[in-house]
C-alpha cells in the first residue's frame, strides 16, 4: 500500500511540474493558436537561472530560504524577459501568415535556445543546488512523500489559485478571455491586443520558470535539454485536458503525471517517454478536444 | 404539369446543433431545365443546407436524392467528393479557389472525379495518361474561353480581380461535369455590370449546357430576373415558395424578408 | 529608413534593445558557477560583445522588417515580384546549361576530390533525397509532417535486420525498404487523417519519437542504443569491393537515385495526383467538393514520401555499416524539414539547393562547428520571417494550349 501512495505522490508531484509548463503552452494556443516549441525551452533556461542566481548567493553565504526564494524570482522575471523577447522576434512579425510558417520559427527557436545554453553554460549535465529545505513534520510520511514533492504540490496549488483569481476577476484576465475568443473584436472594443499577448507570453513564461526552479531542486541536476522532452510532455498534458482550457492544462498535466507514475511503477519503467506519446497520439486521434475541450466545427 | 423526375429532390432535411435547429425539416426539388433560387434573410440557414446536400454536413434527419443516369441515388451521408462524382457541382459564398495554381490548374482540378491516371500513370507518363492530360487540358481550356477567362490561363488564381476569381469558381464546378450546380451567393460583390455578365452565364449553363441550377442569392433583381422557382427560408424552415411574382407577393414573404425596397 | 531627423529616434531604439538583451543574457552568458570549487567567473567580453552586437543587429532587423512591409504592400497593389534566382532557373536557356554544367561536376566529383569530401557528399545526396521525399508530404499535399525520420529508421533497420537475420544482400533490401517504409507511411497516415496542421504535426513528431524510443528499448528486437553493426555494402554484381570503391560506388549509387527521385517527383508534380496534392493543400474543404477524395489523397502522399525515406535509409546503413536509434532524432526530422520549407515548398530546385547549403556548409566552415546548431535555429526563424518562401519558389507550370491544334 505503501507502493502505491508513493507512486500516487510522485505523480501527483510530477503531474504538477508537466501543469505548470502545460499552462503556458494552453494560454499561448488559445490566443493566438500556436505551439510555442520553445516553451520548454524557457522552463530549462528558468532552471538555469535559478541555478546561477543561487549558486552565486551560496558562494555569498545566504540561508537557504532567501536562496530559494531570490532564485525563483529572478528564474521568473528572467523566463518572462525570455518569453517576451522570444515573441516579439519570432511571432509577432509572422502573425498572420499560414499556420507552418509560426511552427517552423518556434522549432527553429527551440533549437536556438537550447544551444545557446549549451555554448554559454555547458553541454554537461549541471548539479543544482538542495534548495527546499528538509521539512521536519514530513518525516513519518517520507517513504512516500517527499519534502521536495510536497513542496511541488503546495507551491503549484497556490499559483494555480492566484493564477484563476487573475483570469476571473481582473481587467487584464477579462481582457486575455476575450482576446483568445474572438482577437478582432477585443480589439474592436479597446483591448490592446499586443499588450495582451505579451502579458500572455509573459505568465506562461513566468509559470514555466516556477516548475523549472522546482524540479531543478527535485532531481538535482539540470542540463540544456530538459526543455525538449518536458516540453513535449507538457504539451501532451496541456492537449490531454482540452487545449486552450486553463482547468483542462492542470487536468491533463495530473493525468500524464499519474499514468506516467503507475505505468512505469507496474508496467515497465524503459518505456516512461513512451507513456506520454502514447497518451498524446491516442487523444489526438480519438478525443483531439481533450477532456475537458469542446469541438469546434470548422465553418465553411 | 410537369411531372418530370427531379433532378435534386430534398426530403425534411434538418440538421441541428446541439440545440440549434440550423436546418429544419426543408424539403426541397430542383427538375431539369430550371433555375431555382433560394433566399432569406441572413443566418435563415441557406449556405448550412448547402452544406447539407454536398456531403460537408451529414443532416440530422432527411434524405436527399439525386437523379443519376435514370437512377434514384441517396447523397445524404456520403462525403462530399462523392456527392461531387454524382453530379452536383458547388461554388461557395467566401471564394474558396486554389490560390497557388494557375487558372487553367484550377479548372483541371475540378476534371479529377471524370479522370483516372494516378501514381503509375503520373511517373511513366504513358500513353493512356498523356491522351488523358490533353482532354483534361484542352476541356478546361474550353470552360475558361466560355466564361472569358482564357486570357488568364497562366496567371496565377491568387492574382486575379474578385469578379474574375468568382468565374473562376465556377469554371471549376462545371468542369466536374455535374447534373446540378449549386451557387452560393454568385453576385456578392459584384458590380452591375459584372452581374449582368453573370445573368448571362448562368442562363447560357442552363439553357447551352443543360444543367439545372440551385442559387442561393440576396440580389433581388438578379433572383426575380432569372428563377424559375424560388424557395424562402427563414431560421432553417421553408417559408414559401412558387414563381418569382408569387413570391414577390407572397405577404408572409413581405414581411420577413422584401420589407426593404429591392427589385 | 529615414536618415537625418530620425536617425536620433533610431539610435535611442536601437540603444534600448541592446541594453534589454544586455541585461537578458547576463546570467546565462556572463555568469558561470562552479559550486564544487566555489568560484564565479565572470566573462564580460560576452556582455560587450552582445550589447555591440544587439544595437547593430537592431538596426538592420528593423529594416528589413521595413523592406519586408514595403514588398507585400507592392504584392497587394498587384505589381508581381519576381526573384533573380526564378528568374534564372525558370528560363530555359540559363537553365539547362547551368543544370548540365553542375551535372557533370557531380559525376566527376569523386575524382576530383578525396574519399573524405565524397563521403560528405554522399551524405548531402541522401538528404537531398529524403528532402524531396518529404516534400511530396509537406511540399505539395501540404501535411505537416514532423516524424519522417521514422520511415528512415524503418529502411536503415529493415536492411540491417534483414541482412543480420536472412542475410538479405543490399540489392534486395532496398526495395523492400521502401515497400515497409510506404506500409509504415499508410498505417500513420490513416489515424490522422482528420487533424489539422499543429495537430498533425504533433502526432507525427510523436509517432517519429515512439519509433525512436522502440527502437532503443526493445533490445530483443533492434538491438537497443548499442545498434547493430557490419552492415555490408552494396557488392557489384556479387563481387564485394574494398572501402574506397565501394564509396565510389555508393556515391554513383545516391547520385543515380537521386536523379531518379528528381525525375519522378517532378512527373508528380505536373499530373492529376500533383494538382491534387496541391488542391489538398490550398483548400482541403474545396477540394473534397472538386471530387478528390481526401483520404486516397493524403495516404498516397503519406506512401510516396515515406518510400523515399525508406531508399535513403537503406543507403544510409550500407554506407555507414553501422546504425543506431541515435542517428534517428527529431532533429533529423526538424533538419529534413527545414530543408523543404527552406529551399521552397514544393520546389525541387529549392529543396537541392537546401540540402546541399544544410550539409557541405557546415562542412566547410569547420571553424563555426560550434555554432552550427545555433546558426541552424536562429536561420529557421529569419527564413520564416524574413523569406517565407524559400529560397527558390516555387512555380506552377505553365501549359502552352494552342487553340488551333486541335
Amino acid at each position: 500500500m505503501d507502493y502505491f501512495f508513493e507512486l500516487f505522490f510522485s505523480g501527483l508531484s510530477k503531474g504538477s511540474i508537466y501543469a505548470l509548463i502545460a499552462l503556458g503552452y494552453t494560454m499561448v494556443y488559445g490566443i493566438i493558436e500556436l505551439i510555442n516549441f520553445a516553451h520548454g525551452e524557457i522552463y530549462m533556461i528558468g532552471a538555469f537561472t535559478a541555478l546561477i542566481i543561487s549558486g552565486i548567493l551560496t558562494i555569498l553565504g545566504f540561508n537557504k530560504i532567501s536562496i530559494l526564494i531570490l532564485a525563483t524570482i529572478g528564474a521568473v522575471i528572467y523566463s518572462s524577459a525570455y518569453g517576451f523577447t522570444v515573441e516579439k522576434i519570432a511571432y509577432k512579425p509572422l502573425r498572420g501568415s499560414s499556420r507552418l510558417s509560426p511552427l517552423i520559427s518556434a522549432i527553429g527557436m527551440s533549437i536556438f535556445l537550447q544551444n545557446y545554453v549549451l555554448l554559454a553554460q555547458t553541454p554537461n549535465f549541471v548539479s543544482f543546488p538542495e534548495l527546499i529545505p528538509e521539512i521536519k513534520w514530513l518525516e513519518p510520511y517520507s517513504s512516500f512523500l517527499g519534502s521536495t514533492d510536497f513542496v511541488i504540490i503546495v507551491t503549484t496549488a497556490i499559483v494555480l489559485v492566484l493564477l484563476t483569481i487573475l483570469i476571473k476577476f481582473t481587467k487584464i484576465g477579462k481582457a486575455m478571455r476575450a482576446t483568445a475568443q474572438n482577437q478582432v473584436m477585443a480589439a474592436l472594443v479597446g483591448v490592446n491586443v499586443d499588450k495582451i499577448i505579451s502579458v500572455t507570453f509573459i505568465i506562461g513564461s513566468g509559470l514555466a520558470a516556477i516548475g523549472g526552479v522546482l524540479i531543478g531542486s527535485h532531481v538535482g541536476q539540470i542540463n540544456f535539454y530538459i526543455g525538449f522532452i518536458a516540453g513535449i510532455k507538457a504539451f501532451t498534458a496541456a492537449v490531454l485536458g482540452g487545449i486552450g482550457s486553463i482547468p483542462g492544462a492542470v487536468l491533463g498535466g495530473l493525468v500524464l503525471g499519474w499514468t506516467e507514475s503507475f505505468g512505469t511503477g507496474y508496467i515497465s519503467s524503459d518505456y516512461e517517454d513512451v507513456f506520454a506519446f502514447c497518451l498524446l497520439v491516442l487523444i489526438l486521434i480519438f478525443r483531439p478536444a481533450g477532456i475537458l475541450g469542446e469541438s469546434t466545427q470548422q465553418k465553411v | 404539369m410537369n411531372k418530370k423526375e427531379p433532378i435534386l429532390d430534398v426530403k425534411n432535411i434538418s440538421m441541428h446543433f446541439g440545440g440549434l435547429k440550423a436546418v429544419d425539416k426543408l424539403s426541397l426539388q430542383v427538375y431539369p431545365d430550371e433555375i431555382v433560387a433560394l433566399i432569406g434573410p441572413n443566418g435563415a440557414g441557406k449556405t448550412t443546407f448547402f452544406n447539407c446536400i454536398t456531403g460537408i454536413y451529414e443532416p440530422t434527419l432527411g434524405d436527399v436524392f439525386v437523379l443519376r443516369d435514370g437512377k434514384k441515388r441517396r447523397l445524404n451521408g456520403l462525403k462530399p467528393n462523392k456527392v461531387t462524382e454524382l453530379g452536383l457541382a458547388r461554388t461557395f459564398q467566401n471564394i474558396r479557389i486554389f490560390s497557388n495554381m494557375t487558372v487553367l490548374e484550377n479548372v483541371m482540378v475540378g476534371r479529377h472525379c471524370r479522370t483516372k491516371s494516378w501514381v503509375i500513370g503520373a511517373i511513366l507518363r504513358d500513353k493512356k495518361t498523356r491522351q488523358e492530360e490533353i482532354e483534361t487540358i484542352e476541356y478546361s481550356y474550353n470552360l475558361l474561353e466560355k466564361l472569358d477567362l482564357h486570357k488568364f490561363a497562366n496567371e496565377m488564381a491568387k492574382n486575379l480581380p474578385y469578379g474574375a476569381q468568382k468565374k473562376l469558381e465556377i469554371a471549376r464546378a462545371l468542369a466536374t461535369d455535374p447534373v446540378l450546380l449549386l451557387l452560393d451567393e454568385p453576385a456578392a460583390g459584384l458590380n452591375p455590370q459584372e452581374t449582368s455578365e453573370l445573368k448571362d452565364i448562368i442562363n447560357k449553363i442552363k439553357e447551352e449546357e443543360k444543367i439545372s441550377i440551385l442559387l442561393i442569392e440576396h440580389d433581388m433583381k438578379l433572383v426575380m430576373n432569372i428563377s424559375d422557382r424560388v424557395y424562402v427560408m427563414e431560421s432553417g424552415r421553408l417559408l414559401a415558395q412558387g414563381t418569382p411574382r408569387e413570391i414577390s407577393q407572397n405577404p408572409e414573404v413581405i414581411k420577413a424578408y422584401l420589407g426593404e425596397e429591392h427589385a | 529608413m529615414d536618415i537625418g531627423g530620425n536617425m536620433f529616434e533610431e539610435i535611442k531604439k536601437s540603444l534600448k534593445v541592446s541594453i534589454w538583451f544586455m541585461f537578458l543574457t547576463f546570467p546565462i552568458m556572463v555568469i558561470k558557477v562552479n559550486l564544487t570549487d566555489k568560484v564565479i567567473i565572470w566573462r564580460w567580453k560576452n556582455l560587450i560583445l552582445v550589447g555591440i552586437g544587439s544595437f547593430f543587429l537592431s538596426f538592420i532587423w528593423r529594416y528589413l522588417l521595413e523592406r519586408k512591409a514595403k514588398k507585400a504592400k507592392k504584392e497587394e497593389m498587384g505589381i508581381g515580384q519576381t526573384s533573380i534566382f526564378l528568374k534564372i532557373f525558370n528560363n530555359p536557356k540559363y537553365a539547362k546549361p547551368l543544370y548540365i554544367i553542375f551535372l557533370l561536376f557531380i559525376l566527376a566529383f569523386p575524382f576530383i576530390f578525396s574519399m573524405y569530401q565524397t563521403n560528405i557528399m554522399i551524405s548531402a545526396l541522401i538528404y537531398v533525397m529524403l528532402g524531396l521525399g518529404l516534400n511530396i508530404v509537406v511540399g505539395l499535399a501540404g501535411l505537416l509532417d514532423l516524424g519522417y525520420v521514422a520511415f528512415y529508421a524503418v529502411g536503415a533497420y529493415s536492411y540491417a535486420l534483414l541482412n543480420y537475420h536472412f542475410h538479405i544482400n543490399f540489392w534486395l533490401a532496398l526495395p523492400i525498404g521502401g515497400l515497409l517504409a510506404a506500409i509504415f507511411g499508410i498505417v500513420l497516415g490513416f489515424p490522422v487523417l482528420r487533424l489539422r496542421g499543429d495537430y498533425l504535426a504533433i502526432v507525427t513528431l510523436g509517432f517519429g519519437e515512439i519509433i525512436r524510443l522502440i527502437l532503443e528499448n526493445w533490445d530483443e528486437f533492434s538491438f537497443g542504443p548499442s545498434g547493430i553493426s557490419n552492415i555490408p555494402r552494396p557488392s557489384l554484381f556479387g563481387i564485394n569491393l574494398g572501402v574506397k570503391e565501394s564509396t565510389i560506388f555508393i556515391y554513383y549509387l545516391i547520385v543515380f537515385m537521386s536523379i531518379i527521385t528528381i525525375f519522378v517527383v517532378n512527373r508528380l508534380q505536373n499530373s492529376r495526383l500533383g494538382r491534387a496534392w496541391i488542391a489538398l493543400r490550398e483548400d482541403e474543404i474545396a477540394c473534397q467538393a472538386m471530387g478528390i477524395d481526401k483520404t486516397k489523397t493524403k495516404l498516397t502522399a503519406f506512401a510516396l514520401g515515406a518510400t523515399w525515406a525508406g531508399f535513403g535509409g537503406v543507403i544510409f546503413a550500407a554506407k555507414t555499416t553501422f546504425i543506431n536509434p541515435a542517428s534517428f532524432t527529431f532533429l533529423e526530422s526538424a533538419i529534413i524539414l527545414s530543408i523543404v520549407v527552406l529551399g521552397g515548398m514544393g520546389s525541387i530546385q529549392g529543396v537541392i539547393l537546401a540540402a546541399l547549403i544544410m550539409i557541405l556548409l557546415p562542412e566547410y566552415l569547420r571553424a563555426f562547428s560550434d555554432y552550427r546548431m545555433l546558426i541552424f535555429g536562429a536561420s529557421m526563424v529569419l527564413m520564416m520571417v524574413f523569406r517565407p518562401e524559400g529560397l527558390i519558389p516555387s512555380s506552377r507550370r505553365k501549359y502552352e494550349y494552342d487553340p488551333t491544334k486541335r
